[in-house]
């Protein structure tokens, strides 16, 4: 078992024939992805071959689900143009649409979150997100496959690297799957969706939530914990050092004012009982010592 | 990006928001000229992207444009809040019978936009919000629906606004939604937004946060950014396309990734409690390409700092490949030849990492040394910056 994706996931690229598209198009065959054709308007009938596999384009992500039966899709088109790519996947009534791209403008992911909320048929994960993996099931985005396999862990993480990082501490042991929600102020999935899709997946037998400064997200994932997560859950809070109104890197990475800061979110998690590392290595020596590993 | 309140007039002004002449000025002079050309009394008000600047003193009425040259001259440069002022605003006086509060802003816990309304405005919003919830109404909008004529005059009737001023109050609060919506804001915000003893609504102070992301749809946005507020070296990132944040410490960071390089800032501070209480100096995040020049230009700032007196550079290789940071450390050594004389402490894990460390190995810098993991290496560079 493993969350939101999994051997069987069926994926289309969209933005596949751009650069970035092709260079993670090639990645995820390589992971053992099922990617079974891309979406480019303009460019629908054409094959494109990559190392191997022979990948239909469409004109949009309808006419690709109906003629391959896809039931996830990547967005890697640039800011200006992935609105009009998630609405599209979101009108093919696609089930898990993963939004790679990164600056795409707040009132966009606005507009179309609020959209799939009102259709109610599509989880979006991201937008600036590294995607997800359940190790040697399926890849979607650009989450390197080969840092570490299946496991018992189950990842939630707002920063890519910091996703990267932990797997890499906790590789030996392995992940049911990791994912990369993203550093946006709007994000499609959060640590809450996560938290509980682990609590229900049986493989999954603890959970390490990494989370960063700015907004509440973390703050209500503590509350979510205490009150509906049994499974030992480890947590991890980046920039404790950050200064009020400088944004580090991530849209979403502000403290403002008393809100935001990394201190208010480790107190908050370790209420709800979560044990919080003071470092990453230290975040994946406590986890060890909860699965006696 | 947040504006100077004399910008955010001119967004309000541009897009129909009721408000006062106003004008701004950087010296006692300009601000003359702007009050002579107002006429009568006018408030001569710093211009300083920080709260409480009344108190602070950096708020004047000036009886006439001779007046306003000598409060101008008084307030320009004083310190509020660490912040200098370096502007001011010449604004018309109004007479005035009420104050409330109207502002849009990004959700981010509900994922979509508020409107709050309150009939106590002129104060601290937060604390109305903590001491007196009930006089301060919120109802949050759906982006694809926008906002109706019919809801602005509902939300202004349940905020308790008097009958005589609902239809203007609602007719301002659609045109900030414009505001809002057309410029790509992430808030908007009327504190106060005053009645006059004459019966006018104006937006008398307000603030604006525009989306940095949206930028290629405004061009007009890029003029808005204040130069003169940025950190010297923090221009010199930007102008290279880094991002980079200055920060107080002495140890140099390089990273890869905004999350992985704000733990290495922490990791950095936790490390430096046993050196004295040496922090990190910067925010540095190469992103996914740590090409030879990007590596080049961010050490080169970073070593121009002259607070810096250790470098981390830390890197897991995702998508990077840490023989192309391995080079990249090593072309920028080159490249920067005697101008690098500081520390600099590597550690590199991840996407072909022993390729990586082959080749700092085989470079033998002087000034390069590897550790193989990050709190090690963080312990490592503090020390050195304790030297």
């Amino acid at each position: 078992m493993s969350i939101f994706v999994n051997k069987n996931s069926r994926v289309i690229v969209q933005g596949m024939t751009g650069t970035e598209g092709t260079k993670h198009t090639r990645r995820m065959l390589a992971s053992g992805t099922v990617i079974v054709g891309g979406v480019t308007p303009g460019k629908g009938g054409q094959v494109v071959d990559i190392d191997g596999h022979q990948l239909p384009v469409f004109n949009s992500v309808s006419e690709a689900r109906s003629a391959t039966g896809a039931d996830a899709s990547v967005v890697f088109v640039p800011p200006k143009f992935a609105k009009a790519a998630v609405i599209d996947a979101i009108d093919a009534g696609m089930p898990l649409v993963v939004v790679i791209t990164e600056g795409i403008p707040v009132h966009d992911t606005a507009a179309f979150y609020a959209y799939a909320v009102a259709k109610g048929t599509t989880r979006i994960l991201g937008p600036n997100c590294p995607g997800i993996i359940t190790p040697g099931e399926s890849n979607i985005g650009i989450i390197p496959a080969d840092i570490a396999g299946k496991g018992p862990i189950g990842l939630v993480s707002k920063s890519g690297t910091l996703t990267y990082q932990m797997m890499f501490e906790l590789r030996d042991i392995g992940f049911s799957t990791a994912v990369g929600i993203g550093g946006d102020p709007i994000i499609g999935t959060t640590h809450i969706d996560c938290l509980r899709a682990f609590q229900d997946d049986p493989e999954t037998e603890a959970i390490v939530m990494i989370g960063e400064i700015g907004g509440d997200a973390e703050e209500r994932a503590a509350a979510f914990i205490k009150a509906n997560v049994t499974r030992p859950v480890v947590g991890y809070v980046a920039g404790f050092t950050a200064p009020e109104g400088k944004t580090m890197g991530h849209a979403g990475a502000i403290v403002s004012g008393s809100s935001g800061t990394a201190q208010g979110k480790k107190d908050a998690l370790e209420e709800a009982g979560v044990q919080v590392g003071q470092t990453p290595s230290e975040t994946a020596r406590i986890m060890r010592a909860l699965l006696n590993r | 990006m947040d504006l100077f309140e004399y910008q955010a007039r001119d967004l309000f002004e541009k897009h129909g928001v009721p408000v006062l002449a106003g004008a701004v000025a950087t010296t006692a002079d300009e601000a003359q000229a702007a009050a002579a050309k107002i006429g009568g009394k006018v408030v001569v008000k710093a211009q300083v992207k920080v709260g409480g600047r009344g108190k602070a003193g950096g708020v004047k009425l000036a009886e006439d444009a001779q007046d306003a040259r000598e409060k101008s001259s008084a307030i320009l440069g004083m310190d509020i809040k660490g912040h200098i002022v370096n502007k001011v605003m010449i604004a018309q006086a109004a007479p005035i019978d009420s104050e409330y509060y109207l502002a849009i802003l990004l959700d981010r816990s509900n994922r979509t936009f508020l409107i709050m309304a309150s009939v106590a405005g002129g104060m601290d919003i937060e604390q109305v919000a903590h001491e007196t919830p009930e006089k301060l109404i919120k109802v949050p909008v759906n982006s694809n629906q926008g906002l109706s004529k019919s809801e602005a005059l509902k939300i202004v009737a349940d905020a308790k606004f008097p009958a005589d001023i609902a239809e203007q109050v609602a007719d301002t609060l659609l045109l900030i939604w414009k505001v809002f919506t057309s410029e790509d804001a992430t808030l908007v915000e009327i504190n106060p937004l005053v009645k006059t003893t004459d019966g006018r609504i104006i937006a008398l102070d307000g603030k604006v946060t525009l989306d940095d992301n949206a930028g290629f749809r405004h061009p007009d946005h890029e003029a808005l950014i204040d130069e003169s507020a940025a950190d010297p070296l923090e221009a010199l990132a930007k102008a290279k396309n880094l991002n980079y944040v200055k920060l107080e410490g002495q140890v140099g960071i390089i990273g890869n990734g905004a999350g992985l390089v704000m733990s290495t800032l922490d990791v950095v501070a936790y490390a430096g409690e046993k050196f004295g209480g040496v922090k990190p100096a910067n925010f540095l995040d190469i992103g996914g390409g740590a090409s030879a020049q990007v590596m080049a230009d961010g050490l080169s700032i970073i070593l121009g700092d002259p607070d810096v007196k250790s470098v981390f550079v830390n890197v897991f290789g995702g998508i990077t490949s840490c023989d192309a940071v391995a080079n990249g450390i090593v072309q920028a050594l080159e490249m920067l030849g005697s101008k690098a004389t500081k520390p600099i402490v590597v550690r590199l894990d991840g996407n072909n990492v022993l390729e990586g460390r082959r080749i700092l190995n085989e470079a033998k810098h002087p000034l390069v040394q590897q550790l193989d993991t990050m709190d090690g290496a963080a312990s490592r560079a503090a020390e050195l910056a304790a030297k």
